[in-house]
C-alpha cells in the first residue's frame, strides 16, 4: 500500500520539476523576444557613439556577426539557448567579461542581502501575523495591522532614501554606498565591512517584506480561528493556547510556507531597488545599468537566472507541501 | 415535564440569540435568530429537538457550549444539574461534564492523526488505553488511530467523533445532527449508542432535521419552529394527532409518511419578517386576532406548548 | 410574557463606532476627492513646476515653500504635485488596461474550455515566474525606453494576479446550484452571464482595480526612479526622487521626504478603499 502511495508522491515531485523547467524556457522564450525587439543597437551600446561614426564596413560586419545579428531571430534564440545550457551566456558589453562570472559575483552579494532580508522578513512577518490574527481587532492587532498596510503602500526605494539620510547622513552609522569601500582590494575587505555595508539595505528589504507577509498570515490566521475544527476544539474545552499549538500553527504553516517562497520574487524586485539607493553590487545593480546602457547579454542572463530563482522557490515550496501535507504525502485527492 | 420526577439535568429558560447584521444602507439591525426557546433534558432521556434544516438549530447547540460567533449576542438561563451557568462556568464545564458530537469531518484538524485529536494531544499511558478501548467499543479498526481525517469513511469519522465525546466522563451528550447523509436503518444504528448513554442516567440532546429518526430513539420531543419551540411532547404523544398539542406539530405530523404523507403548504417566516406574536399565525388554520399578541407557555398533559388554542 | 423574567447574560458582543459601510465610503470619497484635487492642482502647476527661480534656491520648508525649494529654486510643491498628477495619469490608465486584461482572459479562461484555461493558467504562471520589477526592465527596454515605454511595461504586467480571481470566481460561480438550475430550466447562456454571472464577478473586478492602481503607481515610480522612462521636464514622482539622491548627502531632506510622502499616502488611500470595499463585498466578514 505504501510504495504505491509514495509512488503518487514522486509523481507529484516530477510533475512539478518538469513544470518549472517548461516554465523556465518559456522565459528564455519571452525574454529573448523582448530584448529582441528593442530599437536599442547593441553595437552602438558596444562600441559608443563615437566608435560608431569611425568604424568601417568591415568590421561592422564582424560586429554583426559577433553580435549574431546575420542571423534569423530563431536561430539566434537556438544558438544562445545551446550556449547558455552549455555555461557559455556570452560577454557583457559593459563589464567586458563573460556575463557567467559577472552573474556569479553579482550574485552573491545579492544573495548574501536577499538571504537575510528574505530570512528576517519570513520569520518576523509570520510571528507578527499569527499575533494580529489570534488578537483580531485589539490594540496589538491594530498596530501590527497598521504598521503592515502602511509599509505596504510605501514606496521601497523611498524608504530606502529615508533609511540613507537618517542612519548614513544624519547618525552617520552607516557608510554610504558600495558594499565594498572604494580603494580597497577585495581581498581586504573583513567581514565587518562587507556586514556594515548589508545591514541598511537588508532593513530596509525586511521591514518592507515584513508587512506582506504579516497581513497574509493574519488573515490565514482569522481563517483557521474559524474553521469548524478550532470551534470544536473550543466547544471540547480545549485552552486557546493549546488550540494555536495543536491546531492554528499546525494550519497556517503550510499557507505560510509557500507565502513565504513566493516572497522570493518581490524580495528580488525590492533588492534591484535598495541595491541602487545604497550602490550594493548585486544582480539587481547590474539588471539596472544592463537595461539602461544595452548590455542584452547580461540582460537576458539576469531575467533567467532570477526566473530560475523564483521557479526553484515555488518548486521547493511544492515539494514541502507535499511532504507535510499527509492529503498529499499520503496521495488523497488532490488536497 | 412536571409529570416527570426525574432529575433535570439541561434546563434552557429563555434563551435569545441575535446578530448584529446590515439593513440597507449604513444601518445595522439585531437579528434575533432564536427568541424565548425553552428546552430540558432529564436524567436518562433522550431529548430530540427537530426542526427544519438551516433554522438555526445548531445555534442552540453552541450557546449551551459558549461557543457562538462573536458578532452575535445571547442571553438566558442555562441549568446544568440544578446550578445556574454562566460564560464561565460553561468553559469550565465544556468537553468534560457537556461535550458535543459535531455534524461532519470537518469539525477535525485535517492535519492531525485522529487518535492524538481524540486524546486532544494527550500521550500519557492510560489516556492512550481509554482512547484505543473506545475505538474497539466502536468497532474501529485498531490502526484508525494512526489515520488522518480524511482517510476515514463517513461511518468511521461518526465513530470517532463519538469515541472523541466519550473520553471525559460527560453527563450530557449534545449531538448536532450527528447522522447526515445516512438511511434511517444506519441512523438508527448509530443513535443506539446514544440510547445506551441515556440509558445509563445520563441526557442527551439531539439536534435534528429528521423526525421520523427522532420518533424511533427519543424520549422527548422539542419541535423547533422559526427560533423557538412551540412544543414540547413525549414520543407516545405522536402515536396519534389527537394527543399533540401545536398545530405545526399536528401538521408536521399530517406530513409523516404513515399518517398519509399530507402536504403542508407555505415556509417559515425569515427572521427580518417575523410575525407578530406566535410565529405560525400567518400558516395557522386556527388563526384568531389574539395570537398576534405574546403567547405564554401552557403545560397540558405533561408537554409544554405556545398556543393559545391547544387544549 | 417570558421577557419579564430575569435572564443572564451569556455574549455580548461590542458594536463598532464606526461600521465598515462607513469606512469604505469615507475612504472611497477621501481617495477620490484626493486625486481629483491633484490632478487639478497639477495641471494649474505644470508651468511652476519647471521655473527655476536662483534667488530662491535650497530653502527648507517655510510658509512661502511648504515643500522647500530645490539647487535650482523650483517649488518642491508643486513639483510633488505635478509629479503625482502625472504619475497618477499613468497609474490609472495602466490598472484600467490591466484590469481590461484580466476580465478578458480571467473570462476565457473559466468559460472557453480546458485547453485554454490550461494555456492561460500557464501564461499567468509565466510572467509571475519573472519578478515584477524585472519584467518592467525588460518591456519597457524592448520599447526603447522612454515614456511610452514605461506606459505600456506597467499597463501590460498587471493583469495575472486579477486574472486569477476573476478565473476563480467565475469556476466558482458555475458550479453554483442557481447557475446550473438556470442552465438546465434552458436559459441562453447570455441571459445566465448577464443575469447571474456579472452581478457577482463585477464586484470582484472593480476590488481588483481599485487595489491595481497602487500596485501600478508605485511601479511606475519604481521604474522612473531607476532610470526607465520619463523625461526629466516631466517630473514623475520617481524622477524628482532619483533627482534628490544626489543633495541628500548634503542634508537636503526636504528634496526627497515629501514627495514620497505624497506618493505614500496617495497608495494608502486607494489601499484602504480597496481593501474595505472587499470586504465589504465578502459576505462573510459583513459585520466585521
Amino acid at each position: 500500500m505504501n510504495t504505491r502511495l509514495y509512488s503518487k508522491f514522486y509523481k507529484y515531485v516530477g510533475q512539478s520539476f518538469v513544470k518549472a523547467i517548461l516554465l523556465l524556457l518559456a522565459v528564455s522564450i519571452l525574454s529573448f523576444t523582448l530584448v529582441s525587439l528593442s530599437p536599442v543597437d547593441p553595437i552602438r551600446s558596444y562600441v559608443g557613439e563615437v566608435g560608431m561614426a569611425n568604424l568601417n564596413e568591415t568590421n561592422l560586419a564582424k560586429l554583426e556577426a559577433h553580435f549574431g545579428l546575420d542571423t534569423p531571430p530563431v536561430e539566434r534564440y537556438w544558438n544562445w539557448l545551446t550556449d547558455f545550457i552549455q555555461g557559455d551566456m556570452g560577454t557583457s558589453l559593459i563589464y567586458r567579461q563573460p556575463v557567467a562570472d559577472v552573474i556569479s559575483v553579482k550574485f552573491m552579494n545579492s544573495f548574501l542581502l536577499m538571504i537575510t532580508a528574505w530570512t528576517c522578513s519570513g520569520i518576523i512577518g509570520f510571528i507578527l501575523g499569527t499575533i494580529a490574527g489570534l488578537y483580531r481587532g485589539r490594540w496589538i492587532d491594530k498596530l501590527i495591522k497598521g504598521y503592515s498596510l502602511l509599509l505596504a503602500s510605501t514606496p521601497t526605494f523611498w524608504l530606502a532614501l529615508i533609511f540613507l539620510m537618517v542612519f548614513s547622513v544624519e547618525l552617520k552609522i552607516f557608510p554610504i554606498g558600495l558594499s565594498v569601500p572604494i580603494g580597497v582590494a577585495a581581498a581586504e575587505v573583513t567581514v565587518l565591512d562587507s556586514l556594515r555595508h548589508l545591514i541598511l539595505p537588508a532593513l530596509t528589504l525586511s521591514a518592507v517584506g515584513v508587512a506582506n507577509i504579516a497581513l497574509h498570515t493574519r488573515e490565514k490566521m482569522i481563517d483557521v480561528m474559524e474553521e469548524d475544527y478550532v470551534l470544536f476544539a473550543r466547544a471540547r474545552g480545549e485552552s486557546q493556547l493549546s488550540i494555536v499549538k495543536q491546531h492554528a500553527l499546525r494550519n497556517i504553516a503550510l499557507p505560510a510556507m509557500t507565502l513565504q517562497f513566493a516572497s522570493l520574487s518581490e524580495i528580488f524586485g525590492g533588492s534591484i531597488l535598495v541595491e541602487q539607493v545604497f550602490s550594493y553590487p548585486g544582480l539587481g545593480q547590474a539588471a539596472v545599468s544592463a537595461g539602461l546602457d544595452g548590455d542584452i547579454p547580461l540582460l537576458l542572463g539576469i531575467a533567467v537566472i532570477s526566473a530560475a530563482l523564483v521557479f526553484t522557490g515555488n518548486l521547493i515550496a511544492n515539494i514541502l507541501y507535499g511532504v507535510i501535507d499527509p492529503r498529499i504525502r499520503r496521495g488523497s485527492v488532490h488536497g | 415535564m412536571t409529570c416527570l420526577d426525574h432529575k433535570h439535568i439541561l434546563q434552557i429558560d429563555n434563551l435569545s440569540v441575535s446578530f448584529t447584521q446590515y439593513e440597507r444602507g449604513l444601518r445595522q439591525i439585531d437579528l434575533k435568530v432564536i427568541h424565548n426557546l425553552n428546552v430540558s433534558v432529564h436524567e436518562g432521556e433522550l431529548v430530540a429537538v427537530v426542526g427544519a434544516s438551516g433554522s438555526g438549530k445548531s445555534l442552540l447547540a453552541h450557546s449551551i457550549l459558549g461557543i457562538l460567533p462573536p458578532n452575535c449576542n445571547a442571553s438566558g438561563n442555562i441549568i446544568f444539574d440544578g446550578e445556574l451557568l454562566d460564560a464561565a462556568r460553561i468553559r469550565q464545564l465544556r468537553g468534560k461534564e457537556i461535550v458535543l458530537v459535531p455534524q461532519s469531518v470537518s469539525y477535525l484538524d485535517p492535519l492531525q492523526k485522529v487518535g492524538l485529536q481524540v486524546r486532544k494531544g494527550r500521550n500519557d499511558k492510560h489516556i492512550r488505553r481509554k482512547q484505543e478501548e473506545l475505538f474497539s467499543l466502536y468497532d474501529l479498526p485498531e490502526d484508525t488511530g494512526g489515520l488522518y481525517p480524511f482517510e476515514l469513511s463517513g461511518g468511521m469519522t461518526r465513530r470517532v467523533l463519538l469515541s472523541e465525546a466519550m473520553m471525559g466522563n460527560p453527563r450530557l451528550i449534545i449531538a448536532d445532527e450527528p447522522t447526515p447523509g445516512l438511511h434511517l436503518e444506519a441512523a438508527q444504528n448509530a443513535m443506539s449508542h446514544f440510547r445506551q448513554f441515556a440509558d445509563q442516567g445520563q441526557g442527551v440532546l439531539l439536534i435534528t432535521h429528521d423526525i421520523d429518526l427522532a420518533l424511533k430513539v427519543a424520549d422527548r420531543i422539542a419541535v423547533f419552529y422559526a427560533g423557538t419551540t412551540v412544543e414540547e411532547a413525549l414520543v407516545t404523544d405522536f402515536q396519534s394527532i389527537d394527543t399533540l398539542r401545536h398545530p405545526y406539530t399536528k401538521a408536521l405530523w399530517r406530513a409523516l409518511p404513515q399518517n398519509g404523507f399530507h402536504p403542508f403548504p407555505g415556509n417559515q417566516p425569515y427572521v427580518k419578517d417575523m410575525p407578530k406574536g406566535c410565529p405560525f399565525g400567518p400558516r395557522c388554520h386556527q388563526f384568531t386576532p389574539e395570537c398576534e399578541e405574546d403567547i405564554p407557555e401552557h403545560i397540558i398533559r405533561c408537554g409544554t406548548v405556545r398556543c393559545i388554542h391547544a387544549e | 410574557m417570558d421577557d419579564t423574567l430575569v435572564t443572564s447574560p451569556l455574549q455580548i458582543s461590542k458594536r463598532k463606532r464606526l461600521n465598515q459601510r462607513s469606512k469604505t465610503i469615507i475612504y472611497l470619497v477621501l481617495g477620490l476627492t484626493f486625486l481629483l484635487l491633484i490632478a487639478v492642482a497639477g495641471t494649474l502647476l505644470s508651468h511652476a513646476a519647471i521655473t527655476t527661480n536662483f534667488m530662491q534656491k535650497n530653502l527648507l520648508p517655510s510658509l512661502q515653500y511648504p515643500f522647500g525649494t530645490d539647487w535650482l529654486g523650483r517649488d518642491m510643491l508643486a513639483r510633488t504635485l505635478r509629479g503625482l498628477s502625472i504619475s497618477i495619469v499613468i497609474g490609472l490608465f495602466a490598472s484600467f488596461i490591466s484590469a481590461m486584461i484580466a476580465a478578458i482572459l480571467g473570462t476565457a479562461a473559466a468559460t472557453l474550455g480546458k485547453t485554454v484555461d490550461e494555456v492561460i493558467t500557464w501564461l499567468v504562471d509565466l510572467v509571475m515566474g519573472i519578478p515584477h520589477l524585472l519584467l518592467l526592465i525588460l518591456i519597457s527596454f524592448a520599447l526603447g525606453k522612454g515614456t511610452f515605454g514605461v506606459i505600456v511595461a506597467v499597463a501590460i504586467s498587471h493583469w495575472p494576479a486579477l486574472t486569477r480571481v476573476i478565473r476563480a470566481e467565475i469556476l466558482q460561480l458555475k458550479e453554483t446550484n442557481y447557475v446550473k438550475i438556470a442552465g438546465k430550466m434552458g436559459r441562453g447562456k447570455l441571459e445566465i452571464a448577464v443575469k447571474h454571472m456579472v452581478p457577482h464577478v463585477f464586484p470582484q473586478f472593480l476590488v481588483g482595480l481599485i487595489l491595481l492602481f497602487p500596485h501600478a503607481i508605485l511601479h511606475e515610480a519604481a521604474l522612473t526612479f531607476l532610470g526607465f522612462g520619463l523625461p526629466p521636464e516631466q517630473p514623475g514622482i520617481g524622477i524628482i526622487l532619483s533627482e534628490s539622491m544626489r543633495y541628500l548627502s548634503l542634508g537636503m531632506w526636504w528634496l526627497a521626504v515629501f514627495p514620497g510622502l505624497a506618493l505614500l499616502i496617495t497608495v494608502l488611500l486607494f489601499d484602504l478603499a480597496g481593501g474595505s470595499l472587499r470586504k465589504l463585498i465578502d459576505p462573510y466578514s459583513a459585520q466585521d
